[in-house]
């Protein structure tokens, strides 16, 4: 594929413009109804989740910071939907919803929000810490920029053991400034690896907007590097993931990276602890709010299409407050870790105290 | 006995396991084409073909971290820096993703990498380029520190570091690359965490790593010889995890210890050994721990002060000699 610019992926017209037909895009004319009502529903999930974790946050139930995904949910659903057994996920510290997208339980990731043994990382993670490898997905990570070197890691490894497969490397619109992910960038495309690093950008590098904080597009950087890249929408659940299944394709069969570049925005501040008053208007998210909402512009799809009825929205809407009422008790209810846990998960071979071969001390005290 | 030079073992092991286990994988800048900046690696491309051997951009965060990536899927990078020195631009990936990633998923994780490379002054190069960082490693759980003062050392310990599931940091030294030692030729490993009595001796416990051990021996024979004191050298080989064990045992036979450390005293490694060694077998001691240490301060250039500023068999003469008056 040579070089992309904006609007240039098949089917695809200015952001808001005249929009063609993305539900007839051949990755979305395949989907069942079932499948198309689960997408729905995934996406309906996070956020019921996310807004039980932030009344869970506001009754102290949950410690440290607590980045919700609100308003995106389109990106993680519409992306991760479109993996296949080979294809891996990383992404920052905003991940809860991408841990719901990739499969994961509402149960252990409330748990883990809660600092309760039964978590996702038995309460050793957090937040911006869920993982599950055994579906491909590998964090949850805290330091911005930091796990995109890892995320062309994974895709090394596809690439070394022969394997089709790809790596979508989720990032925030405020981690392109950072060192590491340009030298991602420069080896994915210098050693042809089948990376996709996805820039969810949402506006605002915590309070400061893309225009204070980034030089020149931020897909575009990739051409510096060689690389195939576009800019989508990204709270249009059908034209996510008809726009993302070239760049995985490329990754996949022709092992080519791609960087693109997905609009979205978050309705909630950087953080529950961000008062969201200093560097945007209310009304700016009332506007993304009632008219772009991803759960909503989906929903109306679906009512068109007649794949779903209100009746159904609503009760897919009630099991997933249900679901999220129902892990936070759960998570209320889990042991906490024993302080004794600190050292249990650090060293393979203490974890495996069997097959240690080593000698010495690990732990100082 | 084959004799061979340090770097001959490090390539040997490296060659040894790259052909046991096809997910062993080297890469770093100049280790292929180059045949290394330090000729550790020389002929490995040859042999092992570009998929094996990977020369990478001068791009420390981008192939340490990439590496990290591909140990979570089961591969077993050997990565090397050209200096341990560069660790500080990739420590967000050593030390927040490969020594916490195991932690923060709960154990779901393990990075089987190992990142290699000379850790040391003496060579008139600066400050930048003269770290010696085994400490700070080692302060963050999650990683493992082995640095090696023999070529028989060296080979057996990366061969144990390359099959480890854990990260390991493994710290060589330019100047000893050129030194020889016997090595079997044979296969054989040498575990992590178990130190080594490199020289026995009854008056007082040297205990040091790194070339600091062969300046130890060298400060151990002048000790014999000129002031008739038997000094045991022992070699930790392994910082972490740690051997207190054979410490212990050594100091409780001679009843006294000296620290040297290619280190910078403040928070250096001699100062944790003090604490145990204090803490562990303080009715055992005729003296408080002894400690040589580098002369704290940032390495310096000019030649003949730079090997003033580190441990040498003089330095370490003189605070034995100190420490039994």
């Amino acid at each position: 594929m040579t070089k992309k610019s904006s609007a240039t992926a098949e089917g695809q017209g200015e952001p808001g413009t005249g929009k063609p037909d993305f539900a007839g895009a051949p990755v979305n004319a395949a989907l069942s109804a079932d499948r198309r009502i689960l997408l729905y529903r995934t996406m309906v999930r996070i956020r019921r989740f996310e807004e039980r974790s932030l009344r869970a946050y506001q009754a102290k139930k949950i410690g440290g910071f607590l980045h919700l995904y609100i308003g995106q949910e389109a990106v993680a659903v519409g992306c991760c939907s479109l993996m296949g057994k080979d294809d891996h996920v990383i992404t920052a510290y905003r991940d809860h919803g991408h841990a719901i997208a990739v499969g994961m339980e509402m149960n252990p990731l409330m748990a883990e929000l809660y600092g309760k043994a039964t978590g996702c990382s038995k309460g050793k993670g957090g937040s911006m810490h869920f993982f599950d490898p055994a579906r491909n997905f590998w964090g949850g990570h805290g330091v911005v920029g930091g796990q995109v070197p890892l995320g062309i890691g994974l895709a090394y490894a596809l690439k070394y053991k022969g394997l089709a497969g790809s790596c979508m490397t989720f990032m925030g619109d405020g981690a392109v400034n950072q060192g590491a992910v340009h030298e991602a960038y420069n080896l994915a495309a210098l050693w042809d690896l089948p990376a996709v690093f996805i820039i969810e950008n949402n506006g605002y590098s915590m309070g400061t907007s893309q225009a204070r904080s980034s030089a020149g597009e931020l897909g575009r950087r990739a051409e510096a590097y060689g690389m195939a890249w576009g800019v989508c929408d990204g709270h249009d659940l059908y034209e996510v993931r008809a726009f993302m299944e070239r760049f995985l394709e490329m990754a996949r069969t022709k092992s080519k990276p791609s960087l693109v570049e997905l609009r979205t925005y978050r309705y909630r501040g950087h953080s529950v602890a961000d008062p969201d008053k200093t560097y945007r208007d209310k009304a700016e998210v009332e506007e993304y709010r009632r008219t772009k909402d991803p759960i909503q512009v989906f929903q109306n799809a679906l009512i068109a299409e007649k794949v779903m009825d209100a009746a159904l929205a609503e009760k897919i809407d009630a099991e997933a407050r249900s679901e999220a009422d129902l892990s936070a008790e759960f998570a209320e209810a889990s042991p906490f870790p024993d302080v004794s846990d600190i050292q249990n998960d650090v060293y393979w071979e203490a974890d495996n105290p069997s097959q240690r071969k080593s000698g010495g001390r690990l732990f100082f005290n | 006995m084959p004799v061979l030079q340090y770097r001959e073992a490090v390539r040997q092991a490296l060659s040894e396991e790259l052909a046991r286990d096809p997910n062993v994988v080297v890469m770093g800048e100049e280790v292929g084409q180059f045949n290394g900046a330090y000729k550790v690696t020389e002929g490995l491309l040859e042999k092992f073909g570009p998929k094996r051997i990977v020369d990478t951009p001068i791009s420390e965060a981008g192939f340490v971290g990439l590496g990290i990536g591909a140990s979570m899927l089961g591969l077993r990078p050997v990565v090397e820096l050209m200096f341990w020195s560069f660790y500080s631009v990739c420590f967000d990936q050593i030390l927040n993703n490969a020594a916490n990633l195991r932690y923060m998923s709960g154990g779901q994780i393990a990075c089987p990498i190992v990142i290699r490379g000379p850790a040391n002054g003496g060579t008139n190069v600066g400050a930048t380029h003269s770290h010696t960082p085994e400490n700070i490693l080692a302060s963050h759980p999650g990683v493992k520190v082995v640095v090696p003062a023999t070529p028989y050392d060296a080979k057996g310990l990366l061969k144990s570091a390359i099959r480890d599931n854990d990260p390991v940091m493994f710290l060589e030294n330019t100047i000893l690359y050129g030194d020889k030692g016997e090595v079997p030729a044979g296969e054989y490993l040498i575990p992590l965490g178990r130190a080594d009595i490199k020289r026995e001796g009854t008056d007082l416990s040297i205990v040091s790593y790194g070339r600091a051990v062969i300046q130890s021996l060298a400060a151990a024979h002048l000790l014999q010889e000129e002031h008739n004191i038997s000094a045991e050298v022992v070699d930790l080989r392994s910082i972490q995890p740690l051997d207190m064990d054979t410490v212990l045992a050594s100091v409780r036979r001679t009843h006294r210890a000296l620290i040297v450390e290619e280190q910078k005293p403040f928070c250096g490694v001699g100062a944790q050994l003090a604490f145990m060694i204090q803490s562990e077998a303080f009715d055992e001691l005729d003296a408080p721990v002894a400690r040589l240490s580098t002369v704290d301060g940032p390495s310096i250039y000019s030649p003949p002060v730079e090997s003033e500023q580190l441990p040498n068999p003089q330095r370490i003469l003189r605070a034995a000699v100190e420490m039994l008056d």
